[in-house]
């Protein structure tokens, strides 16, 4: 389980934004999430109250958004979602996949601010 | 107190190991080093076959290797045994490389004296897919012992990976391994993904890997670089 180190980062990277901003206290993160990130959801949400203890974000939210795979399928011409990790194809005509859109994010886009 | 605020930012949280990453691959293409890692489960194989390339790329070109464990230098003196340098980087209760181990873990050597650079993750099939080495190769290896839908119940590293091997197809028969099964669920997780089979024991599929390395590296088995075009 990588999950308490990649918490960490996050809260690192938290204070670094929070810091940028001037705020006098972090109430909630918003964090992307792409299945390709290699980051188990539940896991990482239980690890951040470990790795906010005593930082600047202690007690502060962690508010995932999921997000979906999505490819470029060359026959559709269009961005799809896959049908799923195992089966790494486009939902609409099943032409295999390998033009990754979107699916790897971990990063933080906003900050609830005091 | 002030009002609460929602502020944008937009940061990747492994921002700064991707950073250091981008600085390794930096250096070693100034260097003119091919760095290849591999990643796969404990027990299927890294070492033995990274044992064997070292020797046969090593005959023709400079070869080294760093190895991640949790503890012991084992498979570092394993791999001593091809004469190439090797460095033991123990990461204690940490389940996988980052770019900032890699950076520390190259400072007794000379990067300009070198034509590949190896680097055997801690075997782990679910961390290590999230952090760049500064790799230009990301070998995933699946022995031929551990079952055939191996590539779809870890189908995040395979992703992550640009290769995929399997390994001790000597075993092949002896524990009935579904080929066809077993291509099929890489190509699922991962289309197009090339894939080559080896044997570490018998030596079959290592001059054909040596090959495909060689020829991704741009690299002549004379070790001078060729033009890539």
């Amino acid at each position: 389980m990588h999950e308490l180190s990649i918490a960490i980062s996050l809260i690192e990277s938290a204070e670094e934004e929070a810091a940028k901003h001037h705020a006098a206290a972090v109430r909630a993160v918003h964090l992307r999430l792409g299945p390709l990130a290699g980051v188990e959801k539940q896991a990482l949400l239980f690890s951040y109250d470990l790795a906010a203890a005593g930082t600047a974000l202690e007690g502060s939210q962690l508010i995932i958004e999921d997000v979906p795979v999505t490819v470029f399928c060359a026959v559709c011409g269009e961005r799809r979602p896959v049908r799923s990790l195992q089966s790494f194809c486009c939902a609409e005509c099943d032409t295999p996949a390998t033009q990754v859109v979107q699916g790897r994010e971990l990063e933080v886009i906003a900050l609830e601010i005091e | 107190m002030t009002e609460p605020r929602l502020v944008e930012v937009r940061r990747n949280v492994l921002k700064q190991n991707d950073v250091i990453a981008r600085e390794l691959r930096q250096r070693f293409r100034a260097a003119g080093v091919y760095t290849v890692s591999l990643v796969s489960s404990p027990g299927s194989g890294k070492t033995a076959f990274l044992e064997k390339t070292l020797s046969l790329v090593g005959s023709t070109h400079r070869v080294a290797a760093l190895v991640g464990d949790l503890a012991t230098e084992n498979d570092a003196a394993r791999l001593r045994r091809s004469h190439a340098p090797v460095q033991q980087i123990t990461t204690g209760t940490v389940c996988h490389l980052d770019a900032s181990m890699v950076r520390g873990a190259l400072d007794a050597w000379n990067l300009a004296d070198l034509d590949f650079l190896f680097i055997e993750n801690v075997g782990n099939l679910v961390c290590p897919s999230s952090y760049d080495l500064g790799e230009e190769l990301r070998l995933v290896l699946l022995s031929v012992t551990e079952g055939e839908d191996k590539p779809l119940k870890y189908p995040t590293i395979f992703h992550s990976a640009d290769v995929a091997v399997i390994t001790k197809i000597d075993l092949a028969a002896a524990v009935e391994f579904d080929w066809q099964a077993a291509l099929a669920n890489i190509q699922s997780v991962r289309p197009e993904m090339p894939v080559l089979q080896v044997s570490a024991k018998t030596g079959q599929g290592l001059e054909e890997w040596q090959r495909f390395l060689e020829a991704r590296a741009g690299k002549t088995p004379e070790g001078r670089t060729q033009p890539v075009g």
